[in-house]
């Protein structure tokens, strides 16, 4: 914490000493507030400003005669612009720093909060210096260079299966929502005003509509800020998040509308002027997607030719979405619209496309943009409160904006989703629907919109921009802060009054992941009609023409998900290598103690899980020691696990239990990449279930089968492990049909075998599909016996690793993997392993 | 399916192509439209286009693949000691999962036959999902093998030692 202080007063002192030299210098007002502006600032502020430093605004390059030569000379002049603006963007993310230095701070008021807050604190230091406020967030600004960024992430980082599926239930909120919103809002007003509640306003009904249009819109960069604290599922995020994003195109329709019937007077509308009104709205909305998904096709045929410049590729996506975002501005479509679609459609192929590494880069790249741009607008708009000659205070109006706001946003969340729900087949349930009314934020574009108004057609200017600036405040630090507490108060209630028991929880989760199998068996929940057609029409037409051949093949998903897994594992094999000095690993005497820790810890909420915790205890237990050592430690394991309470094996169970995917937490997050599965969950559930299927399948061959199968099949594989010897399978004699094969050993050592069920061997003669035209690029590696029980994780695709032979020992079908080769098919490796003599129904273990 | 153009109507209305389209809306409780939807899944799974599907053919959808019962349901799928199992097959399963129909539960009548979706044959299925040797009993192994299969790796699992709680 002393760090962080000292850095505020480093910021303190390095605004002090920016002041004093913009003071010297020439108006830096000019420079960031009022360049390029579309209308015109707060015209006193200029006034104000130039009156005081008494300078011309441009041409600090006017310089007077020298006399004599002049080593080095102060050239504020020269870098004001640039300095100003990088110093601001460092001020801003210092700000960032000091607020994550505490993550029990962060846990509660979430971050976007407290980035206001320090513009408070920014916003006061500067005004107390200049009497003036310098610096605020200028819609130029914000809409030219801090959006699209933002805007761009969300959407190349959306999930598009959710969001299609979702679809209709979004277009009703962002749309008919949206709309309810603003006539609410402005209706209620007026008619509040009628009745004389706000005193003496000059605001006539169109005003008010136009007031309640801008300020009807949910921000995406706010609600995502506030759903990173708390952990929802998929469709209530993607619900929440794509109203917030979509919303964009009935926000900018209904300023513009209604701004042009300020403008021209209430007689002159009659029915063709709301006729072109809403017209308007299906040509901006519509208009603005389809020049996003232009842009979107341009990145994706751009991306298939730029294999010889793959240093520059991640670039395009930025320019060309942005471009995308300035094409729309300049049609007076919505920009967001356009940058979000573009972000959509493009995200699959520049993907499959792009190397690896620039993939890596435009998503890393991105999010550091997305943040750092969020980053700054909070700050901002922190700093632009504390600015005196904006505020107008009207308690009438600034108390019933923020009631009706959050009255009439859970009217129509409610209203729309009894709606909706009559037509899903999985209806959004209370809490849910609690949670979308709670989270229907307001944010800089509210902001930005309000600022973006003319005052010498609306009078009462300054109260809208105050009110929605503490509009602003209020949902993203007051509902930021105790959203988190009212999900956990609404879950906790609606749990289960009673204990719930070990068996009653195992059946859940049992259930649950039935529930998800029969989904996916069933298909999709909606339109399969549509999207089976999509389908074929995207396989065949689309990739075909904006995705690279080479990649074309890479399409199979299976073999997708498997190749990051596999990425995943390369990589955290050498991390740990590296950790630990060598690639050669040790015996890990600490695994017994790490164990211990867990089955103490006290998390009971599952989705509180810290992932990364999972990631560093389950490496940690993953090394696996060399046999003659597992027999003391599986003692003492046992003790551990013996001596500990019920309770403990509740936690224990609650941590280890697979989730479900409706457990998952949803997939987008600011600063995170992968949060919402735990990879090494899918990653082992993946390789055990393949692993049964193939060995049933090679149980039904006996050597029957070629050896190409197998070879393709295995190079999957990389979790094999060695029996030791001591298989507790003595309880396996009894089912029949069953090879009682060994599927995982337990790091501890001691096997865990995974029964096959009933599977007749005749029905596995054909090779399923994922397994017959799979190219492979990366080679096996056949790991010796000692390797296999210590490293569980083996990447097959380093090559580093002892190409080593399978031990005679192993004569079961775990042999499988001594490949080291795919070309070199050897079959004479192969026969060994699945012996002939073998029968099926043996003792059951090997 | 003779000709083709009893085949176009049909892929128009639907219906010739689905047998006793009838006799499987009594059975399982399904809208016609469901079961409409239910067979373009079914096709769509069905890779060898012979009207049955194979455990392979659910073995192709991948999220089955990483879902750690995965196995289990399919075999919940086909009969004792079958390997194919035909579109009734497919939607007399799925019917267990339709929501219990409220006014069945009050009606107590015991002669009639439940329908498929009725507490009881819910649990039945689920009990079959545990029962893996189809021998009409739980046995503590299965129900350790159920828990070891939806359970992380670390985890032990010893035959030898109890767990508390159970």
């Amino acid at each position: 914490m002393a760090a962080s202080w000292g850095f505020t007063l480093f910021l303190c002192v390095l605004l002090m000493v920016c002041r004093g030299l913009s003071l010297a210098g020439e108006d830096p007002d000019q420079t960031l507030s009022s360049s390029g502006q579309v209308k015109a600032l707060n015209p006193e502020i200029d006034n104000a400003l130039s009156s005081n430093h008494g300078t011309t605004g441009e041409g600090g390059h006017a310089v007077e005669p020298i006399t004599t030569l002049p080593i080095v000379s102060w050239k504020w002049h020269h870098v004001t612009t640039p300095y100003l603006v990088a110093l601001w963007i460092l001020v801003s993310w210092l700000c960032k720093l000091v607020i994550e230095a505490n993550h029990h701070v962060t846990s509660v008021i979430p971050e976007s909060a407290l980035l206001i807050c320090f513009g408070f604190i920014l916003g006061g230091m500067i005004w107390a210096a200049d009497k003036v406020q310098t610096f605020r967030l200028t819609p130029t600004v914000f809409f030219f260079y801090l959006l699209p960024q933002v805007i761009l992430d969300a959407g190349y980082h959306m999930p598009n299966k959710l969001f299609f599926t979702n679809l209709g239930g979004i277009l009703v909120h962002a749309v008919i929502g949206t709309c309810w919103n603003a006539a609410s809002l402005g209706l209620s007003l007026w008619g509040c005003q009628m009745g004389g509640a706000m005193g003496d306003l000059d605001i006539g009904l169109l005003q008010y509509l136009l007031f309640g249009s801008l300020m009807a819109a949910v921000d995406p960069v706010a609600v995502i800020a506030v759903f990173e604290q708390v952990h929802v599922n998929d469709v209530l995020f993607i619900m929440v998040f794509g109203e917030s994003l979509l919303n964009d195109g009935v926000t900018v329709v209904l300023f513009n509308v209604f701004d042009a019937f300020v403008s021209l007077g209430g007689p002159k509308i009659d029915a063709a002027e709301i006729i072109k009104g809403i017209v308007s709205f299906f040509v901006v909305a519509f208009g603005g997607s389809l020049v996003g998904l232009v842009f979107g096709l341009l990145i994706s045929l751009l991306t298939r030719c730029t294999k010889n410049i793959q240093i520059i590729e991640p670039g395009f996506i930025f320019v060309l979405g942005y471009l995308s975002y300035l094409t729309a501005e300049m049609l007076s479509l919505s920009a967001i619209l356009s940058i979000v679609f573009c972000g959509m459609c493009c995200q699959k192929y520049i993907n499959a496309n792009m190397d690896e590494n620039s993939v890596q880069t435009v998503r890393y790249a991105m999010k550091a943009f997305a943040n750092g741009s969020e980053t700054i607008i909070f700050v901002f708009l922190g700093i632009s409160a504390i600015d005196k000659v904006i505020w107008v205070w009207n308690t009438g109006f600034i108390l019933l904006t923020l009631l009706f706001v959050l009255v009439y946003r859970f009217i129509g969340v409610f209203f729309l989703t009894w709606i909706l729900n009559r037509y899903r087949l999985v209806p959004l349930e209370f809490v849910d629907q609690v949670i979308m009314s709670y989270g229907g934020l307001r944010g800089a574009v509210a902001y930005g919109l309000a600022v973006m108004l003319d005052e010498n057609k609306i009078k009462e200017k300054n109260l809208m921009v105050c009110t929605t600036l503490i509009v602003v405040y209020f949902t993203v630090i007051l509902q930021g802060i105790t959203m988190k507490p009212l999900v956990m108060w609404l879950k906790v209630k609606r749990a289960a009054v009673t204990e719930v028991s070990l068996l009653e929880k195992l059946t859940n989760k049992m259930f649950n992941h039935t529930l998800v199998a029969i989904e996916d068996i069933s298909g999709q929940i909606g339109h399969n009609y549509m999207r089976s057609k999509w389908k074929y029409f995207e396989e065949n037409w689309m990739s075909w023409i904006l995705m690279k051949p080479s990649a074309r093949k890479k399409q199979d998903q299976v073999f997708d998900v498997f190749h990051q897994l596999n990425l995943k594992d390369a990589m955290e094999y050498v991390t740990e290598g590296e950790r630990r000095g060598s690639l050669e690993f040790v015996r890990n005497e600490n695994s017994i103690i790490d164990f211990k820790k867990k089955s103490e810890s006290e998390s009971f909420d599952i989705n509180n899980a810290n992932m990364s915790n999972d990631h560093g205890a389950m490496s940690t237990t993953s090394r696996d020691p060399i046999p003659s050592v597992s027999l003391e430690m599986h003692e003492q394991i046992m003790k551990a696990v013996r001596e500990a309470e019920a309770i403990n094996a509740h936690h224990l169970l609650d941590q280890h239990l697979y989730k479900s995917r409706k457990q998952h937490r949803h997939r987008f997050s600011r600063s995170h990449f992968d949060i919402n599965r735990d990879e090494k969950e899918v990653q082992e559930i993946f390789q055990r279930t393949m692993r049964n299927r193939l060995k049933s399948f090679t149980s039904a061959k006996m050597g029957v089968k070629p050896p190409k199968t197998i070879v393709k099949h295995t190079q999957k594989e990389q979790q094999q492990k060695m029996p030791n010897g001591k298989s507790m399978d003595k309880a396996k004699t009894s089912y029949s049909g069953d090879e009682g094969l060994i599927s995982f050993v337990h790091p501890a050592g001691i096997e865990n075998p995974a029964f096959m069920p009933d599977l007749d061997p005749m029905d596995l003669l054909q090779i399923p599909p994922w397994l017959g035209e799979s190219e492979l690029d990366s080679s096996m590696v056949a790991l010796s016996h000692r390797a296999q029980v210590d490293l569980p994780r083996t990447p097959s695709n380093l090559r580093r690793l002892a190409p080593l032979r399978i031990s005679t020992r192993s004569t079961d079908s775990f042999t499988l993997e001594n490949i080291p080769d795919t070309q070199q098919m050897d079959s004479d490796q192969l026969q060994p392993p699945p012996p002939p003599p073998r029968p099926p129904r043996d003792d059951g273990y090997v | 399916m003779g000709s083709i153009v009893s085949r176009l109507l049909s892929r128009l209305l639907r219906e010739e192509e689905i047998e006793d389209i009838e006799e499987i809306k009594k059975e399982t409780g399904f809208s016609h439209r469901k079961i409409t939807r239910l067979y373009r899944r079914f096709t769509s799974l069905d890779k060898g286009g012979n009207g049955t599907l194979s455990r392979d053919d659910f073995h192709r959808i991948p999220e089955l693949a990483i879902n750690p019962l995965g196995d289990i349901i399919t075999n919940g799928f086909f009969p004792e000691g079958e390997d194919q199992v035909n579109f009734r097959g497919f939607v007399r399963t799925l019917a267990h999962f339709r929501p219990i129909d409220q006014d069945n539960e009050k009606n107590k009548n015991p002669s009639a036959t439940e329908p498929l979706n009725s507490r009881t044959n819910k649990l039945l299925f689920a009990f079959r999902l545990y029962d893996l040797d189809r021998d009409g009993k739980i046995s503590r192994d299965e129900l350790l093998q159920v828990l070891r299969m939806i359970v992380g790796v670390n985890l032990i699992c010893s035959t030898k030692t109890p767990k508390g709680g159970i």
